[in-house]
């Protein structure tokens, strides 16, 4: 039993040579979850391991942590959605240079019954002062994401301070995009969610689109590789090779044809 | 001349030996000297200090006063290498009846093949041929008893100790015991052994040592001391009365 | 509900067909797991068998903090092994952060004291069994340590699959410190966490259930063990 036991230990251990450790050029890409969720990453990296064949490993978190992980030198890109956060990167000498890569929009969910009475506005400020109003839940990130910061945004914009309401009516959820969107299905919330989470969200329950189309609802993402003066171990060539690509006709052409369910969800505008 | 030589190595002596715990001596022996070849009993009733004393006999057990020595020495591990002890619950190791063999004989640097042969020719002596790759988990009392015997005789030793080793037997497998151990008493190995049954004793002792209450009570030839006690403790326990 | 009914039979086709995307999930989580529980295993026992046999000031000690370690949570785990492979880490400059054997590190951390306050119970009720017949053998405390390991094969094996019962189905540790990277770092349970923030809560609720058989299959071997251990006289205290 026991001889069996280390005998099938051992062929694992074997079979551990292979291609988990396999050394081929990879680089680390710090990202959030909205580009890994949506499948964005899974439909157009294919492309750029094809023609370099540098293998990239996406950790997906949300914008804060990735910001985070790169300042620890926890990777050689940074893929993420929160511009002046991203500019505070770079400036702290964290990150070499940003680059506009593409952008989708949030949107504000909630249920279909809509007690905030805010359905098909383009307003997200008066949305969210309706909500704060009706003391209906909203279901909140709560996590230091990129969607999270913009939600705080806009809060101030409408001058309510939610915290103050936390427990009650607004629930911190602390947890990803999807997590937040599973916990607003389960309990009727609203919610801000960017588009392309939202699109590939297949747990939608009684939530739909209720406010969109505010430009303020723009939500950009930029690109920056992470600074190898700060971290030797920053695998700089290939990185740089890959914000190339991104930001170059190839990688731009490959995100305007990734879809899902016939629709568009992410837009070039590298420049 | 050489016989005699070894004899007076083996000879064991107790002196002044004392152990107590919470204030009460639990083993109290002055002087005993352990001679002649043949088989000595260690009789009384429980909680006469016999197993305590067993212990001492072999280094188990390091009394709060006194030392034993064996053969005019104090006791040291080149003697305690040539004992063996047999518990009275077996005390065996969770692997096959030829392993807990093989166990004893490997540690003494036994060479493999010769190992193979004394493990056949010791299941033979103890009835257990047919038994070898058994776990000896598994085995009867009787059988797991008779195994722990064997498993001491592979040490080869020159003494060996055995604490009521037939006190959870039957009769028929007491007697099979009884005989392994007048075999290995003929054979030249010293048997030291604590029993309270007195027919026991009888039949396998060539000198008793008499107990009660932590002290040798009497020490002589098992015939002098069976038929003609010369302490009342004596012969009260050899009249079947009740000894506290 | 009928339509998660449909999504949960076509999750749970689509593993039972071999999708080989899914099985090679799986069989990660399985390599990681194993190869975590037998380092745990090389570290664990003697450590344990050490605590069992040796009598040293402190020892109360140890063996308390050892048990506690059985149950420190998988994300603080996790967090300390990042900081410790972080490139701003000690041991940065390994590259070990986000690869199979980062998970490895903190499956190892996560389940050694499990091994090893288990391995304890187990040898030190053996060593109270065979103590003077080991001493009477000449045996030395040291030398009676493999003995004990060795007496105590069955009951030590059911701790092992205990241990691989907690690494294999842990998400807290493995996610913060392999990055749940596709076709890299990707195993059973941070799938399962990525899928239901999908919200794709059908093919996470099938690979919970692979989960589960593995996880009843580990279980079925340890009772199995135990009841062989037991009629062998040896039980866990």
């Amino acid at each position: 039993m026991i001889r069996n036991f280390l005998r099938a230990a051992l062929v694992s251990l074997g079979l551990f040579a292979g291609p988990a450790f396999a050394e081929e050029p990879f680089i680390v890409v710090q990202s959030t979850t909205s580009t890994q969720n949506s499948g964005l990453l899974d439909s157009i990296l294919p492309w750029f391991e094809a023609e370099t064949g540098i293998d990239v490993r996406v950790v997906a978190v949300g914008t804060g942590q990735a910001i985070r992980n790169a300042i620890n030198g926890d990777g050689d890109v940074l893929l993420v959605h929160a511009t002046a956060d991203e500019e505070q990167f770079v400036e702290d000498g964290w990150g070499v240079e940003r680059f506009d890569v593409m952008y989708n929009d949030f949107v504000l969910v909630g249920p279909k019954s809509d007690p905030a009475k805010v359905k098909g506005g383009s307003n997200i400020v008066a949305a969210l002062t309706a909500i704060s109003e009706a003391e209906v839940p909203f279901a909140s990130r709560g996590d230091d994401s990129g969607t999270h910061k913009a939600e705080i945004g806009h809060w101030d914009a409408a001058g309510v301070d939610p915290a103050a309401a936390s427990g009650t009516w607004y629930r911190e959820t602390g947890s990803g995009m999807g997590a937040t969107l599973n916990v607003a299905s389960g309990m009727d919330a609203y919610a801000l969610t960017d588009r392309a989470t939202w699109e590939s969200f297949g747990n939608r329950g009684n939530l739909e689109v209720l406010v969109e189309g505010d430009p303020r609802l723009f939500n950009q993402y930029g690109v920056i590789l992470v600074n190898p003066e700060k971290h030797a171990g920053v695998r700089a060539a290939a990185g740089q090779r890959f914000i190339d690509w991104l930001i170059g006709p190839d990688g731009q052409t490959a995100i305007e044809a990734f879809q899902l369910n016939g629709q568009q969800l992410f837009f070039p505008n590298a420049k | 001349m050489r016989d005699l030589v070894s004899e007076m190595a083996r000879h064991i002596t107790v002196k002044g030996v004392q152990i107590a715990r919470n204030g009460s001596a639990l083993l109290d022996v002055p002087h005993l000297t352990l001679g002649g070849p043949g088989p000595t009993l260690i009789l009384g009733p429980n909680g006469a200090g016999k197993s305590l004393l067993l212990r001492c006999l072999h280094g188990l057990i390091v009394p709060d006063k006194g030392h034993v020595e064996q053969g005019g020495v104090l006791l040291n591990a080149n003697h305690k290498a040539r004992q063996a002890m047999v518990f009275q619950q077996p005390v065996l190791l969770r692997r096959s009846v030829a392993a807990n063999l093989d166990f004893v004989l490997k540690r003494q640097g036994m060479p493999r093949a010769a190992r193979k042969m004394r493990i056949a020719e010791l299941l033979v002596e103890g009835g257990l041929e047919g038994k070898a790759r058994q776990s000896a988990r598994s085995l009867s009392g009787g059988e797991a008893q008779r195994l722990a015997i064997l498993r001491a005789l592979a040490l080869d030793p020159d003494t060996l100790f055995l604490d009521e080793p037939t006190s959870a037997l039957d009769p028929s497998a007491t007697q099979v015991i009884e005989r392994m151990i007048l075999r290995a008493s003929a054979s030249g190995v010293r048997i030291v052994m604590v029993t309270h049954d007195i027919g026991q004793a009888r039949r396998l002792a060539s000198d008793i040592v008499m107990m009660q209450g932590g002290h040798v009570v009497e020490h002589g030839a098992a015939r002098q001391v069976l038929d003609d006690p010369q302490s009342d403790a004596s012969r009260r326990y050899l009249a079947g009365g009740l000894v506290t | 509900m009928q339509g998660f009914a449909v999504e949960f039979s076509a999750a749970i086709a689509l593993i039972l067909n071999g999708d080989p995307e899914l099985w090679a999930i799986v069989l990660l989580s399985l390599k990681v797991s194993i190869f975590a529980v037998l380092i745990s295993a090389l570290i664990g026992m003697p450590v344990g068998a050490a605590l069992a046999v040796a009598r040293f000031p402190g020892r109360r000690v140890l063996i308390i903090l050892m048990n506690a370690l059985m149950g420190f949570p998988p994300v603080v785990v996790g967090l300390l092994v990042y900081l410790m492979l972080s490139r701003s880490g000690p041991l940065g400059v390994l590259e070990l952060l986000y690869t199979p054997t980062a998970m490895i590190i903190a499956q190892v951390v996560l389940v050694t004291p499990i091994v090893a306050a288990l391995t304890r119970q187990v040898v030190e009720m053996l060593a109270e069994e065979y103590s003077e017949q080991l001493r009477s053998l000449g045996v030395s405390r040291l030398a009676s340590v493999p003995v004990l390991l060795w007496d105590a094969r069955l009951a030590l094996v059911t701790a092992l699959l205990a241990g691989f019962g907690r690494a294999i189905a842990e998400v807290g540790a493995v996610i913060i410190v392999g990055g749940n990277i596709n076709h890299v770092t990707r195993v059973m349970t941070t799938t399962i966490a990525l899928e239901t923030s999908k919200g794709n809560l059908a093919l996470a609720l099938a690979l919970g259930a692979i989960l589960i058989g593995i996880a009843v299959a580990v279980n079925a071997m340890v009772s199995t063990l135990s009841l062989r251990a037991e009629r062998e006289g040896l039980r866990h205290a």
